[in-house]
């Protein structure tokens, strides 16, 4: 309920806006909404939001399970930290679009360029994030798995996992946000069809409900991914904990 | 086939530089079958020890044998449970071999059978403990190590759980070591009592007690510890921290 009236608020707000701007900078919503349809029905809608949604999808997951496994490492392992620290705060600081320009170069342009520059972007947030879960899990824990002589893969599986799940949850949550932008880019600059490339036509026509238009379907994707998939893979982890009042 | 623990020393160092001497050399076994019981005062290095015979640490001098495959039960001081695994899973991830029977029985007698399916967060501490022990129960263990596993619960349950201890310990050939402050608890479940001195820790006395359990009445018990704190003080005069020792104890 509380959701809806705030969804009816930022449509008003919009629609007011756009009568006070004037509707080459800003349409109003039945505008956007007309240029939704006619996207849809021509079905290019859709070929530019598979195309990104499967970049988004391909660079989060090989970002996600590397990141976490060398965030692991990197936490569990004292050398491991130290050689991957330099490297580490290299990537954390390296702007986006030198990592997309630079693979673009190397790479030539290409679908596995555009990815492998999306996955490198999210990577090291990612290892961070898993760092600090790792360096946070509980010893007390481990020594009652090594005492009752746990087997390694059941260890950690009920013992480690459930602990890094939040960890988990906030590098995938934050992560997806930070693809999202940078795929844009990507597209951008060097792919033939996607919401990037979309928009990059949009801006150069400056077609502003077009502009909208993609822009928006893909925030309600992300919306729906977000509460379909990452939110109850969140209250499945943290069932065990106490509900917060 | 027995659990023979020789520690020639154990040296702490400090964040600060300093190194510090947490145990002087001890030397112990414990049989098949048998208890035994390490009393001494808070901070003598009690838990170190636990921690070097259970094989979590290993930066010590000297020599711990156990039977390579021995299985071993713990019950930690404080319950350590998995927080996101319900009861049921808590013990079943620790003993996977249990049979259903004998996880129904254990948990009756624990009086845990209401509680299967809860999360460790929402049990008391007295109901978290029993778990702990349901768990280093159920794994069958050739080495019981029991840490304090008696302290914060009612008279009538530790009672109780005292005579599970008693019974599992009779059932089969396990070695248990019990740690704790109350002498009454040893008493009635030891076969052997080592008194151990203040940090760093040295045994003081070594206490067999030779009545077989079941046939130790109140008045046995009495008699028993009657002649201990006789004995363990007499002992103890002139001795350097012996007093708070005593005291510890009592």
């Amino acid at each position: 309920m509380l959701r809806l009236f705030s969804f009816t608020l930022f449509l008003a707000i919009w629609w007011i806006a756009a009568l006070l701007v004037g509707g080459a900078k800003l349409p109003s919503p039945p505008a956007v909404l007309q240029v939704m349809i006619a996207e849809a029905s021509s079905g290019a809608l859709f070929l530019h939001l598979g195309a990104t949604l499967a970049r988004v999808a391909l660079s989060f997951v090989l970002a996600m399970s590397l990141g976490s496994a060398i965030g692991y490492l990197m936490g569990r392992v004292k050398l491991a930290d130290r050689l991957g620290d330099p490297w580490l705060i290299l990537l954390l600081n390296l702007p986006a679009l030198v990592v997309i320009v630079l693979a673009y170069i190397w790479a030539g342009l290409t679908e596995a360029a555009a990815i492998a520059a999306i996955a490198i972007n999210k990577l090291p947030t990612a290892i961070v994030t898993l760092r600090e879960g790792t360096r946070a899990l509980d010893r007390s824990l481990d020594e009652m798995a090594t005492v009752f002589a746990m087997p390694r893969w059941r260890a950690f599986r009920h013992v480690v996992l459930p602990q890094l799940s939040p960890y988990i949850a906030a590098s995938a949550r934050s992560g997806l946000s930070l693809v999202w932008k940078i795929v844009l880019v990507a597209e951008l600059l060097g792919r033939p069809n996607g919401v990037g490339f979309e928009i990059g036509v949009a801006f150069q026509l400056f077609d502003t409900p077009r502009l909208l238009a993609y822009s928006l379907t893909f925030a309600a994707v992300v919306l729906v991914i977000e509460t379909l998939l990452v939110q109850p893979f969140e209250a499945r982890a943290t069932r065990w904990r106490p509900r917060a009042a | 086939m027995q659990l023979e623990v020789d520690i020639t020393g154990k040296t702490f160092r400090s964040a600060a530089g300093g190194t510090h001497e947490v145990l002087a050399p001890l030397r112990f076994a414990v049989c098949p079958g048998e208890v035994g019981v390490l009393i001494g005062p808070s901070g003598c290095g009690k838990s170190t020890m636990l921690r070097i015979i259970l094989g979590l640490d290993s930066d010590f001098q000297g020599r711990v044998s156990r039977p390579p495959q021995a299985r071993i039960g713990m019950v930690f001081q404080e319950p350590r449970l998995l927080p996101w695994r319900s009861v049921e899973q808590n013990v079943r991830l620790a003993a996977p071999d249990v049979t259903d029977a004998k996880l129904s029985e254990l948990f009756r007698i624990l009086e845990l059978e209401a509680h299967r399916s809860h999360f460790p967060g929402e049990l008391s501490l007295g109901l978290a403990r029993r778990v702990a022990l349901a768990r280093a129960f159920a794994v069958e263990p050739d080495l019981l190590v029991l840490d304090e596993p008696l302290a914060s619960l009612d008279d009538a349950l530790a009672g109780r759980l005292r005579d599970e201890i008693a019974t599992l310990v009779a059932s089969r050939p396990v070695m248990t070591l019990l740690v704790t402050h109350s002498l009454d608890d040893a008493i009635r479940l030891g076969d052997r009592l080592f008194f151990l001195s203040p940090r760093p820790a040295r045994i003081m006395h070594e206490v067999p007690i030779a009545i077989p359990r079941e046939a130790r009445g109140d008045a046995e018990i009495a008699a028993i510890k009657a002649s201990l704190v006789h004995r363990t003080q007499n002992g103890q005069d002139g001795e350097h921290g012996g007093e708070r020792a005593s005291r510890d104890i009592s």
